[in-house]
């Protein structure tokens, strides 16, 4: 796929004119997906798709196009000339762009991960030799993902890797459920029998009579998941330059009137250690690491080229976050369910959305294996509620502790395109956390 | 394309229980002026082909980019591997399943019309609307766009079925931020939800033009206004409110999928059982809901659906109680209960699955100012902002852009920040009045999320002012 995606630059390199450039970017896999309910399979499949976006400029004018490709270079040479034509036809009619900011350092990059997978069918043979004993659901998506950039000052970079995600919960009751995860680039039999084995375990948690609690604040601890979809929510345009500066950031008010959040907090875009490309798609080099809270204070944002033109700054990729990461904190694992105390034991969150963004105030669901719990014992499952609290005060004065190991949770999204996201976060306990229905 | 990919089919189809094939051929152009700047010009042709093959009982699909003769060899294999892997080890006996042979043709509205205006008279209609917006240095950020995408899709079946249908899609939009301190404010056109298929008379007369200046006054008017009250109230919802609502606490929990767990690793689940299905009291007596994919203006309208079964209207919900689920061919035969042709994939290389297309609310009796009269206390709302809710789809809380108080019968002032939550089970039940055709919208959206793996999908919502009572409202902090 290198091979040919560095040929068809090449050649486009030699159909520009003048004072034309160009830019592209390759977005490419070979996908399984196996998606299960009960046990067995419900929908099996393959995915094999190219796509390429191919920018033409020509001064401070350009114009954009994305197209599929076949993956054979005399087609596909003759698809991006009519494309390049239709583009260099568009460019008159448009204006010159204010905003325009293009990489003209050359930074060629390359990272390749072989695959070390086994064929699909058998992953999917020792699932369902667990699975089909249980009410199990879920998916299984594996294989080839691709991401390259290239331009016409000769920048080349390439991001290959060969993945599995198997994303899955374990179904007690109507909504009683145990969600686990098992991704990676090997797969591992006996770990994921070990995964497996651990999720029937907690199942029996499930068994008990569920407990419905009162609206009201409770103490709470959010498993790494949980906590994940908490800050995702400040991946919503949170962090993002262009959102600061327009005021429709839910971080506002830590900028423009130095609110800050516990300082155990400390967050930052780690690209070095993530699993996405270190280049974006303008061919910008992403910084290794952007811290941006520390110890709870807004020291930096996510800057887009775009936005770092409109602003006159320097751009460090995106306006949003790939690679998340927060540094452990110092509660060992072991004590979790001690220092919780009494309270609610959430597993998963769902469904969340700001209810006043001013206040980075969300709301959201529980879900899953989400427990009460009483002097440090899990006493029952917990029927789902709804919270609406700020995250300026969860994650502000009422984090009490993060956990001093960290999971890292890979992206299962695979709207168009398999996620090459990932987040490493610890779990966190927090104080007066409010549920209102 | 068409003719060459129909031959090749032909001429591959393996000898196997049953083979479809569903081509996608799909180009779309977004234009967007912001702060009156033109944003990246952005065009895209999306190309491409599942196979669907049926054998032995098991199922399996292959999806390719490559539409040449070796790319189709290849995906009709693949898909056959799955389809034999699966076999006897499924969800069902796909075999059993009768899958229609379905032939004809479907276009939306004015398709052969030819483009009524150039790129750059968007462009230039864009810019001068923009332009209105920037009232004072309170407005913050604004942005107009027009969305259209052509998507022709060509289904064929092995035993010689052949669907034709080409749909033209328009989605204007319009957005406007005002800010003062740490209060932002934003009101859009539609909230985004005017989504239509057609040609681009939906731009130039569907009311986006022209929408800005007021658009503006009323973001500055939200943050001059009040914060909505709280409290347990009558509930007026606008058509761009009630769209959401539609969504999310009456389609999803319908969907026979959820209901048959596939989605519970992801979407979830539903409220709703198989046995509910013929007496159950969804809402109140004054609730009819229909999936009706013949509107022909409506965002998801349709003939046929991806696994080719034919289209019609269908009460899902009549006087309260409910009828049918939201389900295709595979899922009815699978739960055993007759649904609606709602089997249908975000494009060529995802699945189909039971979705929504369009499900509407059939229009009352009532003019708006006489619900308005019926109300002691309450709140009118409109334009969606904020959506969350359980996996069930049960407990639900949602947020609008705009408010305005009612009292005493008569309309108040502006309130910002309204909110309301409520539980699904119970909430359509305090439905107690259904405005008349002259209060009904029709609307959409083209990001309906779900399925493993994912897909986001288009669908239609046609409705009209809605009122509820006994409905607990809030408003913000600030």
């Amino acid at each position: 796929m290198k091979t040919y995606f560095y040929a068809l630059a090449d050649a486009l390199q030699h159909q520009l004119k003048n004072d034309e450039q160009f830019t592209c970017w390759l977005a490419a896999e070979d996908s399984d997906f196996v998606r299960f309910n009960r046990g067995a399979i419900r929908q099996p499949g393959h995915v094999h798709q190219i796509y390429l976006s191919l920018k033409l400029i020509n001064g401070l004018r350009h114009a954009n196009s994305s197209t599929t490709l076949s993956g054979h270079l005399q087609t596909d040479h003759t698809a991006l000339d009519k494309i390049l034509a239709d583009l260099r036809s568009q460019l008159p009619d448009l204006p010159e762009d204010p905003h325009l900011l293009i990489s003209t350092g050359v930074n060629s990059t390359e990272h390749i991960v072989a695959s070390r997978l086994p064929a699909t069918d058998v992953i999917v043979n020792d699932i369902l030799a667990l699975a089909n004993a249980y009410d199990f659901v879920g998916i299984l998506a594996a294989g080839a993902l691709y991401r390259g950039f290239a331009n016409s000052y000769g920048q080349r970079n390439w991001h290959e890797t060969s993945n599995f995600n198997l994303d899955w919960s374990l179904y007690q009751t109507r909504d009683k459920a145990v969600k686990t995860a098992y991704a990676g680039f090997d797969w591992d039999s006996t770990a994921f029998r070990e995964k497996f084995h651990a999720a029937t375990a907690q199942l029996e948690n499930l068994k008990r009579e569920p407990v419905t609690i009162k609206p009201g604040a409770y103490r709470a601890y959010l498993t790494p998941t949980a906590l994940g979809e908490i800050i995702s929510m400040l991946n919503w345009d949170g962090f993002s330059e262009k959102s600061l500066r327009t005021k429709q950031s839910s971080l506002r008010r830590m900028r423009d009137e130095g609110l800050e959040l516990s300082a155990k907090l400390n967050l930052s875009e780690n690209t070095a250690q993530g699993l996405a490309p270190g280049f974006q798609s303008e061919g910008f080099i992403k910084p290794e690491r952007i811290t941006l809270l520390d110890h709870g204070r807004l020291v930096n944002s996510m800057i887009a080229p775009r936005t770092a033109k409109e602003y006159d700054l320097t751009t460090n990729g995106s306006e949003t976050l790939a690679s998340l990461d927060i540094a452990a904190g110092e509660l060992p694992l072991s004590q979790i369910l001690a220092e919780l105390g009494t309270g609610i034991y959430i597993s998963n969150l769902w469904y969340l959305n700001f209810s006043d963004r001013a206040n980075c105030r969300v709301t959201g669901m529980t879900r899953f294996a989400t427990f009460w719990v009483e002097n440090g014992v899990i006493k029952a499952p917990l029927n789902v509620m709804r919270f609406d609290d700020s995250l300026f005060r969860i994650l502000g004065e009422n984090l009490l502790a993060l956990t001093n190991e960290r999971e890292l949770l890979i992206d299962n999204d695979s709207y168009g395109e398999r996620s090459t996201h990932s987040a490493r976060l610890p779990g966190a306990l927090v104080k007066d956390f409010t549920f209102v229905l | 394309m068409f003719d060459s990919i129909r031959a090749l089919f032909q001429r591959l189809s393996p000898a196997v229980d049953f083979c479809s094939l569903r081509l996608l051929d799909e180009s779309s152009e977004q234009i967007t002026v912001r702060q009156n700047v033109l944003q990246p010009l952005s065009t895209s042709v999306d190309r491409g082909a599942m196979v669907t093959v049926i054998h032995q009982g098991g199922y399996g699909y292959a999806a390719t980019s490559d539409l040449s003769e070796s790319g189709l060899r290849q995906a009709i294999k693949q898909a056959q591997a799955w389809a034999e892997a699966s076999a006897g080890r499924a969800v069902t006996d796909y075999s059993r399943i009768a899958l229609p042979r379905a032939t004809g043709r479907y276009q939306s509205p004015n398709l052969s019309q030819p483009a009524q205006l150039s790129r750059k008279e968007i462009i230039d209609l864009l810019q001068a609307e923009s332009a209105t917006c920037h009232l004072d240095g309170r407005i913050v950020d604004w942005e107009a766009s027009l969305w259209t995408i052509a998507s022709d899709q060509l289904y064929l079946t092995a035993d010689g079925g052949e669907v034709l249908q080409q749909f033209r899609y328009v989605m204007p939009n319009l957005a406007v931020t005002a800010n003062a301190g740490a209060d932002t404010q934003t009101r859009s056109f539609g909230g985004r939800g005017v989504c239509l298929q057609g040609d681009l008379s939906i731009f130039t007369h569907g009311g986006l033009l022209g929408s800005g200046q007021r658009l503006a006054e009323e973001a500055l008017e939200l943050l001059a206004a009040p914060n909505c009250p709280t409290g347990t109230m009558d509930l007026l919802l606008m058509p761009s409110q009630m769209m959401l609502q539609i969504h999310e606490s009456i389609g999803h929990p319908l969907e026979l999928d959820r209901i048959l767990g596939d989605e519970r690793n992801f979407a979830g689940t539903s409220f709703v059982s198989l046995d509910m299905f013929g007496h159950y009291q969804y809402g109140s007596e004054l609730l009819n809901v229909s999936f009706d994919p013949t509107r022909p203006e409506q965002f998801a309208s349709y003939q046929w659906d991806d696994d080719g079964s034919p289209a019609e209207k269908q009460f899902v919900i009549r006087n309260g109680l409910l009828e049918r689920p939201l389900g295709g061919a595979i899922s009815q035969a699978r739960a055993g209960i007759e649904g609606v042709a709602a089997s249908r994939a975000s494009s060529w290389n995802r699945p189909p699955l039971d979705r929504m297309a369009n499900l509407n609310i059939e229009p009352g009796s009532s003019a708006l100012h006489d619900m308005i009269k019926s109300v002691e206390r309450g709140v009118l709302m409109e334009t969606n902002t904020s959506w969350s809710i359980d996996d069930s789809r049960n407990k639900f809380q949602f947020g609008c852009e705009y408010g305005r108080l009612i009292e005493n019968g008569e309309l108040k002032g502006v309130v910002k920040n309204p909110n309301y939550r409520g539980i699904s089970a119970t909430f359509w039940r305090n439905l107690k009045d259904v405005g008349d055709a002259s209060t009904l919208e029709v609307m959409g959206t083209p990001f309906c999320g779900k399925a493993e793996p994912s897909q986001v999908i288009r669908v239609g919502h046609a409705s009209p002012a809605c009122l509820f009572e006994q409905v607990d409202v809030f408003g913000a902090e600030i």
